[in-house]
Order: C-alpha cells, then sequence, then structure tokens
C-alpha cells in the first residue's frame, strides 16, 4: 500500500492488474480484444497456464503453411485465429501469458507503432530477467542468448494498443510438432528445428519468480492496482463481436484439401 | 531545441490529412483513402492489409481496416465518412505497395463522401508536416 502511494504521488498513470490461472486461451483473447477496444483504462493481465493445448495464429496466418494439419485434426486440437499480427504458436498448462493494454498517452515516450512498442517491452523484460539470464530483445523474440522463450504480438488502435507475449516456462515436445517451420522466419534462427530454436523459462527461473518480477517491473512505470477477473467493467462478451475465432472442422479440413491439391 | 527526424518523409499538398496518419484526396463527393508516406515508415513492412468490404460504411476517425506489419495489426482510421465504393484488391496480393507507393497504388478505399463539411476537421499537408516533426521529437 505504501508503496503503491509513493508511486501515485510521483504521477505515474494507474495500470489494472488481473492475475488469472489456467483460463482458456479463446476467453483470455476475447477479453483482451474487450478491454483494448472498450475500456479506457490500463491493463495487465497475467494468465499462468491455459486450460488445454492450443494452437494460436495471428491475423493473416495461413493454416496451410503454419500448421501441421492432419495430425492437428487426428488429435482434435483446436486452432484459434487472434486479432493481432505475429505467427503462430501452440499453448497449453505450461504456457504464461503476460499482456499489457495501455493508452498511448500513458507511455507518452513511445510512439503508438510496433517498433516502439516492441522496444520499450524490451526494455521492461531487461529489468525483469536482469541478473538471471542473457535476455534479449532479437529480431522481435525474446531469447536467452540465440534459444526463443517468448513470442510477441501487437494491436495498435487510435489511442490504446496492446502488447501481449507466450512464455515458454516449459512444452511439450508432441504439442511442437504440430507446427511447420514458418516460411518467414527470423534471420538468427538460420534452419533450426523449432527444438533446436526455443528453450524453456524453467531452466531459468521459477513460475512465481517470473511473476513477481514482472509486476515489479511494471510498477516502475505504472502505479499497479490488483484487482480480480470478476469485476473487471467491460461489455460482456454477448454485447460485443470479436474478431478472434476459433477455426471450424470445416476450414481445417479445407487446409487439408488445399495441401493435396 | 531543433530537431529533424532522420527522413524527412513525403507530404503532398493536394491532399488532406488525418492525425492518424491517413491521407484524402478529394474529387467532388468522391475521396481515395490511403496512410502517409510517415505511417508506412513508421510501421515497417507491411505484410497484409484487411480491407472493408465494399458498400460498407465508414465514419471520419473510425477504423475500417487493419495493416499488419512486425507482428503488429494497426488499425486504419477513415478520415471522411460515407460509402465505400471501392477497395484496392491489388493489395490482398501485393500489401507492400502501402510502403512503395504510399499515395498511389497503395491507395486502399474509395468513399463516396456524405459530408464535405468534415474535411475541415482534417490538417491540409503544411499543417500536417508540422505535426509528423513535432511527433517524432516528442518521442
Amino acid at each position: 500500500m505504501a508503496v503503491m502511494g509513493k508511486a501515485r504521488e510521483a504521477g505515474l498513470p494507474l495500470m489494472k492488474l488481473v492475475k488469472l490461472r489456467g483460463m482458456p486461451i479463446l476467453q483470455q483473447l476475447h477479453l483482451e480484444e474487450r478491454l483494448l477496444r472498450t475500456s479506457s483504462d490500463n491493463w495487465c493481465l497475467i494468465n499462468d497456464g491455459t486450460s488445454s493445448p492450443t494452437i494460436v495464429m495471428g491475423l493473416s496466418g495461413k493454416l496451410s503453411e503454419l500448421v501441421e494439419v492432419k495430425p492437428v485434426l487426428q488429435d482434435h486440437i483446436p486452432i484459434i485465429r487472434r486479432f493481432t499480427g505475429g505467427g503462430t504458436v501452440v499453448v497449453d498448462q505450461n504456457t504464461i501469458f503476460v499482456t499489457m493494454i495501455c493508452n498511448k498517452d500513458a507511455v507518452s515516450n513511445v510512439q503508438p507503432f510496433p517498433r516502439s512498442i516492441m522496444s520499450w517491452s524490451g526494455l521492461l523484460y531487461n529489468d525483469v530477467f536482469e541478473g538471471l539470464a542473457d535476455f534479449h530483445l532479437r529480431e522481435n523474440d525474446y531469447v536467452f542468448g540465440d534459444r526463443k522463450f517468448g513470442g510477441n504480438a501487437q494491436s495498435i488502435t487510435k489511442n490504446r494498443w496492446i502488447h501481449h507475449t507466450s512464455f515458454l516456462w516449459d512444452y511439450d515436445v508432441k504439442n511442437m510438432s504440430y507446427l511447420k517451420l514458418p516460411a518467414k522466419a527470423p534471420q538468427y534462427r538460420l534452419t533450426r528445428s523449432h527444438l533446436d530454436f526455443v528453450c524453456r523459462m524453467k531452466e531459468y527461473l521459477t513460475r512465481s519468480e517470473f511473476i513477481e518480477r514482472t509486476i515489479k517491473a511494471i510498477g516502475g512505470q505504472f502505479s499497479v492496482k490488483s484487482i480480480s477477473s470478476e469485476s473487471i467493467d467491460v461489455p460482456s462478451v454477448s454485447e460485443y463481436v470479436h474478431t478472434t475465432r476459433l477455426l471450424t472442422n470445416q476450414e481445417i479440413q479445407e487446409a487439408c484439401c488445399t495441401i493435396q491439391t | 531545441q531543433i530537431c529533424l527526424p532522420f527522413v524527412m518523409p513525403t507530404v503532398l499538398k493536394d491532399l488532406k490529412y488525418a492525425d492518424s496518419h491517413e491521407w484524402v484526396k478529394v474529387n467532388g463527393n468522391s475521396a481515395t483513402v490511403g496512410i502517409t508516406d510517415h505511417a508506412q515508415d513508421h510501421l515497417g513492412d507491411v505484410v497484409y492489409v484487411e480491407l472493408p468490404e465494399v458498400g460498407a460504411t465508414v465514419t471520419q476517425g473510425d477504423s475500417f481496416g487493419a495493416v499488419e506489419s512486425v507482428k503488429a495489426t494497426s488499425d486504419i482510421n477513415s478520415p471522411v465518412s460515407g460509402k465505400v465504393v471501392e477497395v484496392n484488391e491489388e493489395l490482398h496480393s501485393a500489401p507492400a505497395l502501402v510502403n512503395s507507393s504510399p499515395y498511389e497504388n497503395g491507395w486502399i478505399i474509395k468513399v463516396e463522401m456524405s459530408d464535405n463539411g468534415e474535411l475541415n476537421n482534417l490538417m491540409d499537408s503544411e499543417k500536417y508536416s508540422k505535426f509528423c516533426e513535432e511527433e517524432d521529437c516528442k518521442h
């Protein structure tokens, strides 16, 4: 309370922090989209693991190019197309999600364009991992050394933006096999397969340590106020038309046929 | 304090500009809309453009579509209100036109305007140039 009081005195903008655990990723993305579009507050959402393995593609992702469609269909893995840009990830209970939704004026030294926001986030996570790991923002990925452990994406509206990250605290090798090697890969990846390209955060710190350090880093720029998910005051799911959606079986099957023809 | 941007963006004299970095070229009731050179430079390489349907209504200041670049989707906001009469289909296969030719081949939509008076809410080229300079110097 004393720390928050001092931060408010310093004139830091308020950021509402919502800590979640095991929220299904579709529900999380729907909530994020609603908060970005209909709220005027700054938000930080931390979801410690999602409920079950899910593939999440960026807005413009082409299914047949990014996903091994046959095993996905066989194993009934859901595929979501999210409202932000960026690449394809497979998420599960060992993924930690950190999302920041900000009014552009709340971070006034950052222009509301992709590279500025990305760069700002790199500085924030520099603070989080200082002394623990060789952290870098490298070609828009979060890496330890040359291995990726966090994937980012953003969406920018006229006066607000969202930057969200899925962190690989741990991962299942089988789940990684659902993803193809993307045609557009960062240069530092070279031709490495998924398993040689990514690494696990759990080799560096515990889940709770990561979450605490992240909240502390955010507290350096915002006055953080924890609120419960029940008290989030934005229009409910039924009132808002989301862009983020679950792909239908038909769409996934059509992608399968596209490859075969 | 003198602050010069690293690259001077192109600003065309005949166009009107919104503070969200879209331009509009007016011909009677007809308006062509795109994003400015300043915007395309700050966005980075555009890999995808989400276009509205022909016939959709647009409102001055509101989002009608999006571009994707550097892992981000960025709203495109309409500088005028009216009805979309044409979209640039070329952008489906060549989204980079927005970067290489923001004022010509990278145009995004054409609108039949409902209120020419709204153009008074926009900036001319001189005001917009100053606005861009101030934005870049502030950050």
